[in-house]
């Protein structure tokens, strides 16, 4: 157990920020120069014992981390088999783990002397910590949000709007979350000099998908002395849902060298792979460029780009980070697919057995672990991240079980 | 001697910059697209910009984004694109022929083929968007083989330090950004233009061409007054649009509009430096 392999895969991206033939800087000349800056001022700022102290600060004291490692005693005796915990980040400030990297975004913006935010948004989480963490440090900020979802997440629309933060509406394509994105890059492009763009997820153009990993990396950072204190030793598997995979680079990242620990990224299944309406770009897409990055995509045979369908705003988009792309190649990860249905019941289950409404996002990820479990020994421990709450998605399922609210 | 070089030198022989029009291979319709590019060197193009549809144009403005949006609906490809461009060079062997777009497409059709393919159709000249010069290497050298320039963007943000990267290996002509913005928005000031214009002269001796930004003949006339060529995009995007019927299909009158305002800016181009 805990063999460490060869070589570390933790030392990935490269000086062009390739996780081996992924990732990179696909971006206008105009935005160039400023990837290059923002690149400059990261090596800087994670190199300075203050910015990173400060970061932790904020992390304790108003994110409430450590968020719990928690024991699903009751759905572990409903499963059978593993035992099963739910990494607690649902419980962070905000309601999800976006705020993790968020925080250290912004702080690394202010570091900048940017004075403006902007962000994309799918399920509107990122969007409300980026919102949240700009109301608290008194920046002007823009969410970019598909028009399709600002429909299906009224609750977190106003919940940014509260915060002070403008949501922009984006109605271009299918209007969700890769349209979002687009328009956020055309503000960017714009903008160049005076603001700062937060994204989301492990995705875009280097140094993005390393930075917002070694941000998120506290989860699995905390997940590893939380397992050690609780069971004396590292968790055997690790599962998390993907979007565009930043809870589960996050949860995964901290053990990519322990070979004994098995993991797996669920992505949106849709109404499943094989109906073509779903948004598993590993299962279903194939290597290509947009947003920055080189990564799997979901494309047609002309290299369009196609449309995303998940029930989950978070998880509706055609790409993934890079880095996942990477280690679904050298097969370090296992990547599976989760469907609507699936997530629906895990998301049913969840809140019956445990007493927590999780987010649609990790009931995609619960739904595999319910697959698993049963079959696995009673001593293999499980990991489940929990990385945000379903306040936010109780009109969805609604519309979806028939119920009028 | 390359088409673009030749007739880069061929204008400076007269003394006058180029006009540069832009259109949307594909939009409304192959046939429409098609007949347009076939009439611009009569209405006064010296080279042609041809954009690639593509469903995320992450630089583009609304006009050209919708653009995009009637040619990929219509059926545009990659493909489909350089079939259009072997249909115009069977009675036009002298036009300069540019591609704009996004690598995805490319990556798509498979890099090294379609440099092979595009070089057999006529085209002269690669502009993509999202390949800086740190991530150009890919097509550089497919590009260098068959022949095809590599034409480079350069920004107002491209600073003195990053303008020799970006120029190394660049061939045919530069394209400057006039603005830090997406197609169709803003434009820039004429002491800005001159000012940037001169800073790049510094650094090459290739052509300059303007683009983003320039709408009216008044515009063009301005930047062939301080480069060597106006690129004009999204005003003419806009003239095609406005003569879609409410089904989106050409109208009898788009062909003629569009040809007549290239017609008014080749005028203004070509009296420019005159007096």
């Amino acid at each position: 157990m805990n063999q460490p392999l060869p070589n570390s895969l933790r030392s990935s991206p490269d000086a062009r920020g390739r996780f081996g033939g992924f990732g990179g800087r696909y971006v206008a000349e105009t935005l160039m120069p400023l990837i290059l800056e923002v690149e400059r001022a990261y090596d800087s700022a994670r190199a300075d014992p203050a910015f990173l102290a400060e970061w932790r600060r904020l992390l304790t004291h108003y994110v409430g981390r450590p968020s719990p490692l928690w024991f699903a005693e009751r759905l572990t005796h409903a499963l059978g088999g593993a035992k099963v915990y739910f990494k607690r980040d649902e419980l962070n400030h905000t309601g999800a783990h976006k705020i993790n990297a968020v925080l250290g975004q912004i702080l690394l913006a202010k570091r900048m002397g940017k004075t403006r935010i902007i962000a994309e948004t799918g399920a509107g989480q990122h969007g409300v910590a980026t919102a949240t963490a700009c109301a608290l440090m008194d920046l002007p900020c823009v969410v970019y949000m598909g028009a399709t979802d600002v429909e299906r997440q009224q609750p977190n629309v106003f919940r940014m709007r509260l915060l002070g933060a403008e949501v922009v509406p984006v109605s271009s394509g299918a209007a969700t979350l890769k349209d979002a994105m687009n328009e956020a890059l055309r503000d960017w492009v714009a903008n160049v000099r005076d603001t700062y763009y937060c994204i989301g997820t492990v995705a875009g153009p280097h140094p993005y998908p390393r930075m917002v990993r070694d941000f998120q990396s506290v989860i699995g950072e905390e997940v590893r002395w939380q397992m050690e204190q609780a069971e004396g030793r590292l968790p055997d598997v690790l599962v998390a849902a993907i979007g565009g995979g930043s809870n589960a680079m996050g949860l995964f990242h901290p053990f990519l060298d322990d070979a004994s620990v098995r993991m797996i990224g669920v992505e949106a299944g849709g109404h499943g792979v094989e109906s073509g309406r779903h948004a598993a770009s590993l299962t279903g897409g194939r290597p290509g460029v947009l947003h920055g990055n080189r990564t799997y995509l979901l494309q047609d045979e002309h290299g369009q780009i196609l449309e995303a369908h998940s029930i989950s705003a978070g998880l509706d988009y055609p790409g993934i980070g890079p880095e996942h792309a990477w280690l679904h190649e050298i097969g370090r990860v296992e990547y599976v697919s989760a469907t609507d249905e699936e997530a629906l019941e895990a998301f049913r289950r969840c809140s019956r057995l445990e007493g927590i409404i999780p987010a649609l996002e990790p009931a995609h990820a619960l739904a595999h672990v319910m697959k698993i479990a049963p079959a696995l020994p009673k001593d293999t421990l499980i990991v489940m991240n929990l990385c945000g709450r379903g306040d936010k998605d109780i009109f969805t399922v609604a519309r979806h079980l028939g119920v009028s609210l | 001697m390359s088409r673009i070089a030749a007739r880069f030198a061929a204008l400076r022989a007269e003394g006058r910059g180029a006009l540069i029009p832009f259109i949307e291979a594909g939009d409304p319709d192959a046939d429409t697209s098609l007949a347009l590019l076939r009439g611009l060197p009569a209405a006064g193009a010296d080279l042609i910009e041809i954009g690639v549809p593509f469903t995320d144009p992450m630089a583009d403005g609304p006009t050209i984004q919708r653009s995009g949006q009637r040619a990929l609906k219509a059926g545009a490809t990659l493909g489909r694109t350089l079939g259009m461009v072997r249909a115009f060079r069977e009675p036009d062997d002298a036009t300069p022929i540019v591609l704009m777009g996004y690598f995805n497409p490319i990556l798509s059709y498979g890099v090294e083929r379609f440099c092979a393919d595009a070089a057999a159709s006529g085209v002269d000249g690669l502009i993509v968007v999202d390949l800086p010069p740190e991530e150009a290497e890919e097509l550089a050298a497919p590009a260098r083989a068959n022949g095809l320039d590599l034409i480079r963007l350069i920004a107002p943000t491209t600073d003195d330090s990053r303008l020799p990267r970006v120029l190394e290996g660049t061939s045919g002509f530069l394209y400057h950004v006039a603005i830090t913005g997406i197609t169709g928005t803003r434009s820039a000031t004429a002491a800005d233009l001159a000012a940037n214009v001169a800073r790049i002269r510094r650094f090459t001796a290739l052509p300059v061409a303007i683009g983003f930004g320039i709408k009216t003949p008044a515009q063009a006339a301005e930047a062939v007054r301080i480069a060597d060529a106006a690129v004009v995009a999204s005003s003419l995007i806009e003239t095609l649009a406005a003569h879609l019927d409410p089904e989106g299909r050409a109208t009898p009158g788009l062909v003629p509009a569009v040809l007549g305002q290239v017609s008014a800016l080749a005028e203004a181009v070509r009296a420019a430096r005159r007096g």
